[in-house]
C-alpha cells in the first residue's frame, strides 16, 4: 500500500483515457484532412454534456414507470449528445472553416478560437442556460463494484467500454467503408483524391460529423461521471485531448487512441503525486513530445514541401 | 536639408497628454474616462509587442499574456515589499520605474527561455506551445502562496498614471517602429514572408524569431506591471488565454503587421469593451431580461470571426500611419 501505482489509479487513469481518446479522435481526424487544428473541438464536448443534460429531462417524465427506464434515457441521452455534437461540427465546419479552406492556415486556426469563443461565451450568456454549473442528473443508478482491493462504480467501467464500442465500429468504418476509404484517400492528397471523383468536400463534413458525434459522447459519459456541467468545461479536457492527439501523432487513429491512454493514466499518476504536477503534466508532456519527436509515436515522418 | 525630422510620434503623444490631461482637469472628462483612456493606452503596449511577434515576424503567439503576468508579478512584488518599508512616495516613484523595467526583463528572459527550443515550431505548433506555456504559467502563480495563489498578488501601490502610462506607451512605439525599421527588423519582415527564402539569403531566423519574442516579450512585461500598478491586483485569471485572445483580436482588427493598426484596434475594443458593458446594463435594466456580460464576449467572438472571414488584412491592412513611420532623410 502507499503506492500510487495500483490497480484503483490504473482503472481510473483508462477510464480518463477513455474520455480523452473519444475527444483526440475527432482532433486528429480532422487534422489528418484538412490540416487544421479544431480549437472548438472541447467545445463540441460541452455541447454533448449539455445535451445529454437536454434530453434527460425531456424523455425521463415521459418514460416514467417503462422497465429499464435508465438504459433508455441513457441510450436517448448518447444519442442526443451525439446528434448534437455532430451538428454543430458540421455548422461550424460549413459557415466558419469552408470558406477559408483555401487560406493562410492561421486564418482557420484563428476562426477555430473565434468559434470556440463564441460557443462558450453564448451558451453562457443566454438565460436558459447560464454561466454557472449545473449538476448533471444520475441517469443510471450508481453502484460500485470491488476488484480485489480497488473499488470502482460502473460508470468507469460504462465510459470505458462505450468508449471501445465507439472506437472499434470507428475503426472498421475507416477500413473498410467507401466513405472511410475516401478519408484515408482525403488525408493522404487532397488534389488526387478529387481527380479520383471524390467529393472532397462531402469526405471533410462527414468527418467533422464523426468527430463531432465522439466528442459529444464523450462530453455524456464525463457528465455522468463527473456529475457537474457549465459552459467552459470543454477547454481543458480539450487541450489535454489535443496534446494526446500530438503525443500519440497527429493524424494518426491509433495513435490519438494510445496518447490518450498514455495521457489518461500519467495524469492519474501525476496527480496522485502532486496536484500541480497533475495540472502541468499535460504540457510538460507536449512540450518534451514537440521537442524530441514532433511527429508523435505513430506519426509519419514527413518533410515539409517546399 | 539637414537631417531635421520633426518628431511627429512624440508630439501626438504630447498633444494627446495635452489634450486629457486639461479636459480632466476641467472637469470635462471623469476619472471613469481617464482609466478607459489609461487601460487603452496598456493594451496598445501589449496589442504592438505581439504585433511585433506575431505581425512582423510571422510566428504565431496564443501566450502574450503569460509575459505580462510576469511583469505584473515582478514588479508587483518589489514595488509592494518596498512599499511596505518605505511608504515614502519620492523613493518610492523611482522603485516603481525600477520594479516595471525589472518586470520588463523578467519577461523577456522567460520569452528567451521558451522562444528558443519553441521556435523550432511552426505555425500551429507553436501557437499551441505558446497556450500551453501560457496556461504552465498561470497555474504555476496560482500554486505560490507568496503571490497570493489563486487569491492574486493584493496591495500593489496604485503607481500607474496617465503620464508614466503614455511615456511608456510612446516608449514602446518608438523602440519598435525603430526596431521594425532597421536591419534587424528587416530581417524578422523576411522570416515572415518566407522563412526558407530568408535562410537561403543568410539571415539568422532562430536569431531574430529570438530577438522578437525578447522584445515584444519585455514591453508585455512592461505592460503587466503598469496594468497591475494601475488595478492595483495582480490575478492569475487576469492573465489567462482569453486575454491573449483579446489582445489577438485587437492586433487583427487593427490589420497585422501594422504598428497604426494595433493602436487603433487596442483603443477601439478598449472603449467598445466599455461601451457594450454600458448597453448591457442599460438593457438589462429596461427590459428587465438576465442580461449578462457574457455578451461581450459573443460580441468579441463574432467580430474575430467576421474579420478573419471577410477581411483578414484587418482595418490597416500592413500600411501604416505618417504619425507612426519614419520620415526618410531628405523627404
Amino acid at each position: 500500500m502507499g503506492t500510487i501505482f495500483n490497480v484503483q489509479q490504473i482503472i481510473n487513469g483508462l477510464q480518463v483515457g477513455s474520455i480523452y481518446a473519444l475527444i483526440a479522435l475527432g482532433y486528429t481526424m480532422v487534422y489528418g484532412i484538412v490540416r487544421l487544428i479544431n480549437f472548438a473541438h472541447g467545445d463540441f464536448f460541452m455541447l454533448g454534456a449539455y445535451a445529454a443534460y437536454g434530453a434527460f429531462f425531456l424523455f425521463n417524465a415521459s418514460l416514467a414507470g417503462l422497465a429499464g427506464k435508465g438504459g433508455a434515457v441513457a441510450f436517448l441521452a448518447l444519442v442526443a449528445s451525439m446528434a448534437v455534437g455532430a451538428s454543430i461540427a458540421l455548422l461550424s465546419n460549413r459557415f466558419a472553416y469552408r470558406p477559408l479552406r483555401y487560406k493562410p492556415k492561421l486564418s482557420s486556426l484563428i476562426t477555430a478560437i473565434g468559434v470556440s469563443m463564441f460557443l462558450e461565451y453564448f451558451l453562457s450568456a443566454l438565460p436558459i442556460i447560464g454561466p454557472s454549473y449545473r449538476s448533471f442528473p444520475e441517469i443510471l443508478p450508481k453502484t460500485q463494484i470491488a476488484i480485489g482491493t480497488a473499488t470502482i462504480s460502473n460508470y468507469v467501467v460504462l465510459d470505458i467500454l462505450v468508449a471501445a464500442v465507439l472506437m472499434i465500429g470507428l475503426t472498421l468504418l475507416v477500413k473498410w467503408s467507401a466513405l472511410g476509404k475516401a478519408m484515408r484517400a482525403v488525408s493522404q492528397d487532397k488534389d488526387a483524391a478529387r481527380l479520383m471523383g471524390i467529393d472532397v468536400e462531402r469526405v471533410i463534413a462527414w468527418t467533422f460529423a464523426i468527430g463531432g458525434a465522439f466528442a459529444g459522447a464523450a462530453g455524456l459519459l464525463s457528465g455522468m461521471t463527473y456529475p457537474r456541467i457549465f459552459p467552459y468545461m470543454g477547454i481543458q479536457p480539450g487541450l489535454k485531448a489535443f496534446i494526446a492527439a500530438v503525443l500519440g501523432g497527429i493524424g494518426n487513429i491509433p495513435g490519438a487512441v494510445l496518447g490518450a491512454y498514455i495521457m489518461g493514466l500519467a495524469e492519474t499518476f501525476a496527480s496522485a503525486y502532486n496536484s500541480l504536477l497533475g495540472e502541468g503534466i499535460a504540457f510538460a508532456i507536449l512540450i518534451v513530445v514537440l521537442l524530441v519527436r514532433p511527429r508523435g509515436i505513430l506519426g509519419e515522418k514527413t518533410a515539409d514541401k517546399i | 536639408m539637414t537631417g531635421f525630422r520633426i518628431p511627429k510620434l512624440t508630439l501626438s503623444a504630447l498633444a494627446l497628454f495635452a489634450v486629457v490631461e486639461g479636459l480632466a482637469r476641467a472637469g470635462v472628462l471623469n476619472g471613469y474616462i481617464v482609466h478607459i483612456v489609461n487601460l487603452s493606452l496598456i493594451y496598445v503596449i501589449l496589442a504592438v509587442s505581439l504585433n511585433l511577434i506575431n505581425g512582423i515576424t510571422g510566428q504565431f503567439s496564443l501566450g502574450h499574456m503569460g509575459f505580462a503576468a510576469v511583469g505584473a508579478y515582478v514588479s508587483g512584488t518589489v514595488t509592494s515589499i518596498v512599499f511596505k518599508l518605505q511608504p515614502d512616495s519620492t523613493i518610492g516613484y523611482a522603485v516603481f520605474i525600477a520594479a516595471i523595467v525589472l518586470g520588463g526583463l523578467a519577461a523577456a528572459v522567460v520569452g528567451f527561455l521558451i522562444g528558443f527550443p519553441s521556435l523550432r515550431l511552426k505555425g500551429d505548433y507553436l501557437a499551441i506551445v505558446t497556450l500551453g506555456f501560457g496556461e504552465i504559467i498561470r497555474t504555476i502563480l496560482n500554486n505560490i502562496p507568496f503571490v497570493g495563489g489563486p487569491r492574486g498578488l493584493l496591495g500593489i501601490p496604485k503607481f500607474s498614471n496617465f503620464g508614466v502610462i503614455l511615456v511608456a506607451t510612446l516608449l514602446a512605439l518608438i523602440v519598435i517602429r525603430n526596431l521594425i525599421e532597421s536591419s534587424p527588423g528587416r530581417a524578422m519582415l523576411a522570416i515572415r514572408e518566407n522563412e526558407l527564402a530568408a535562410e537561403l539569403v543568410g539571415v539568422d531566423t532562430t536569431k531574430y524569431k529570438v530577438l522578437a519574442f525578447m522584445v515584444g516579450a519585455f514591453f508585455a512585461g512592461v505592460a503587466g506591471g503598469l496594468l497591475a500598478h494601475l488595478l492595483q491586483i495582480a490575478h492569475p485569471t487576469q492573465f489567462g488565454f482569453m486575454g491573449s485572445v483579446l489582445v489577438l483580436i485587437m492586433v487583427y482588427a487593427g490589420g497585422v503587421g501594422s504598428l497604426t493598426g494595433s493602436v487603433i484596434g487596442a483603443f477601439a475594443l478598449t472603449f467598445l469593451s466599455e461601451g457594450l458593458r454600458l448597453v448591457i446594463d442599460v438593457v438589462a435594466e429596461t427590459t428587465k431580461l438576465p442580461i449578462g456580460g457574457e455578451w461581450r464576449m459573443v460580441v468579441y467572438a463574432v467580430l474575430l470571426i467576421v474579420i478573419m472571414l471577410y477581411r483578414t488584412e484587418g482595418l490597416m491592412g500592413t500600411r501604416e500611419s505618417r504619425i507612426i513611420t519614419l520620415e526618410e532623410a531628405g523627404k
